[in-house]
């Protein structure tokens, strides 16, 4: 079994990787960050913190972009392929497909982080030329934006479990948006009285909750992250992940792929 | 094969001239409208919204108003008639995107608060440092801003007493800091106050602008000493015979001084037949307010702490 979700995940990441538009995305963050460094010289004082800020926004929104995009079509190219029919007529389960395509993007977005992690503590380096003990905290900062790439990625693959790629990528994306107003959501939640605050306390529940994900801001001011935020971050992106995963694999046992 | 690498070039080339040729279009347009861009993005000028739409990526969107504030002060400041009217709302959207971005305040304030070199809206250079204040309550760095502001500005001194006091208790805090908070109280002199105050700036700022502008009103302030002091001794030479001194040496035998005092740039000071001190190079020190040719008119401002 793991023998199987690890070789649909290897190959999941290997066409990933081939893709192109996943190398013009990380070619363009890259180069973002390099911006970052000319945009802090027309300010004053803030060119650390424009590096920082422009890097991890760049590290956080292209990452984005590609887990919905390729995430989106994982499921609907194999079948407008074929080549589904072909691995799942092998001893392969429908939810071992499903869990190895979720590993294999979420490896390709690691990688891709890495790599664009790179390119920010360049970046750092080149307009401090040094390291300080606070730059470690851009390490937490990339790790929760990783957190929210698996949710993301468990979102998408969800909605390419059901429908076509055009609706899932407005399903996913539409949820990345409304997940980022989650805190406005709750307040919403606190303000309504009756039926509604029921409904709406629920849809905080459903829907993700990226605001406790977003430390850019507080990190590039050398912030300290609470290690309890960590911890909670990394249960609720994995629980949530679980989630959704589940709910992708429930529908696609039940789907008729003839 | 020939023909395909003929088109390719004609391609090619077509592509860069048409590139060039609305560059240019662009670049006339841009001179049409010079305004344009800015009053677009001040457009949604709700910091609130702004905030809401940046999708939480509120710390990249903070530098980014700041950056577009630091060029609109920059671009006024080289306009024979200024307008600053989009600068409070931009540092108001800044400072609400991101409430701990220190240079927007440190800055900003003097952007908004100078009457000679930028908006000359002290009360909301105070609004916007109490704001910062509020959200950055450890940093002693706000305080002795805002004591600035009162002092220079608002020619507050019990305000800018109370703020360099505040700031001084704060930990880190320069001693400067101090030392100013006590002669605010004890009303010390003009010239010795302001000189504290911008010997602080000079020691304190990072910022290479700054650190020249602070040493330029360093500059300004022996002239404007230097100048009041012979002044005086013209007024009361005056006063004891009744006529001008004929020469810069009549007035400084009756100052018992020996040497034609100088300026920081090692000039000595003239004397006109009205009696006046003034520079020999009024230029060579843009924030000097006297010593300077009646009706002189200041070369292009390039400093911006006021």
């Amino acid at each position: 079994m793991r023998a199987r979700i690890a070789h649909i995940a290897s190959n999941t990441f290997r066409e990933a990787v081939r893709d192109r538009v996943l190398y013009n995305l990380i070619a363009f963050a890259l180069l973002l960050s390099g911006a970052a460094v000319l945009v802090g010289q027309i300010s004053i004082e803030i060119e650390k913190l424009v590096v920082i800020n422009l890097g991890l926004t760049a590290v956080s929104l292209f990452g984005v972009v590609i887990a919905i995009f390729i995430g989106i079509g994982l499921v609907s190219k194999e079948i407008e392929k074929r080549t589904l029919y072909t691995v799942l007529s092998r001893p392969v389960q429908r939810w071992e497909f499903i869990i190895g395509k979720f590993f294999g993007l979420a490896s390709t977005l690691v990688v891709n982080a890495f790599f664009m992690a790179i390119g920010v503590f360049g970046a750092v380096f080149y307009v401090s030329h040094k390291f300080v003990r606070a730059d470690a905290l851009i390490l937490v900062a990339l790790y929760f934006i990783v957190l929210e790439f698996l949710i993301i990625c468990s979102l998408s693959l969800l909605f390419s479990s059901f429908s076509s790629p055009l609706l899932s990528a407005v399903f996913a994306f539409s949820l990345f948006v409304i997940g980022s107003f989650a805190e406005d959501l709750r307040n919403f939640a606190g303000m309504a009285h009756g039926l509604t605050r029921w409904l709406v306390t629920g849809a905080v529940y459903l829907v993700p909750n990226f605001s406790a994900f977003n430390v850019i801001s507080s990190i590039a001011h050398e912030q300290p992250v609470a290690g309890q935020l960590i911890l909670h971050n990394t249960l609720y992106a994995f629980f949530y992940a679980a989630m959704a995963m589940s709910g992708a694999v429930l529908i696609f046992e039940h789907r008729d792929l003839k | 094969m020939k023909r395909r690498k003929e088109i390719s070039r004609i391609a090619g080339a077509c592509m860069l001239l048409s590139l060039a040729a609305s560059s240019i279009v662009l670049y006339r347009t841009d001179r049409l409208r010079p305004q344009a861009t800015l009053d677009e993005v001040l457009f949604v000028s709700s910091p609130r919204v702004i905030k809401r739409a940046s999708l939480g990526y509120d710390g990249l969107m903070a530098c980014i108003y700041w950056t577009r504030a630091v060029q609109y002060f920059g671009r006024q400041l080289n306009y024979e008639v200024p307008n600053y009217n989009l600068l409070a709302p931009l540092l108001e959207i800044t400072t609400h995107l991101d409430p701990h971005l220190l240079p927007a305040y440190d800055f900003g304030s003097t952007f908004l608060g100078s009457k000679q070199y930028g908006a000359g809206e002290p009360e909301r250079a105070v609004q916007l440092m109490k704001y910062g204040i509020e959200n950055n309550p450890g940093q002693w760095r706000l305080y002795y801003d805002l004591g600035f502001l009162y002092y220079t500005d608002l020619q507050d001194s019990k305000d800018a007493a109370d703020a360099f006091e505040r700031g001084s208790q704060l930990p880190g805090a320069h001693p400067f800091v101090k030392i100013l908070a006590a002669q605010m109280a004890q009303h010390a002199g003009e010239f010795q106050t302001a000189r504290m105050l911008w010997s602080a700036t000079f020691q304190t700022t990072k910022d290479k602008q700054i650190k020249a502008n602070a040493w330029e009103h360093l500059r300004a302030l022996r002239v404007d000493e230097d100048v009041t002091v012979l002044q005086d001794g013209v007024t009361r030479f005056g006063e004891r015979t009744g006529r001008l001194p004929v020469s810069l040496a009549e007035l400084l035998a009756s100052m018992k001084l020996d040497q034609i005092p100088t300026d920081p740039d090692g000039h000595p000071y003239k004397m006109t037949p009205q009696g006046r001190i003034e520079v020999r190079v009024p230029d060579d020190f843009p924030f000097a307010t006297k010593g300077l040719p009646p009706g002189y008119k200041p070369p292009p401002k390039s400093h911006f702490h006021g």
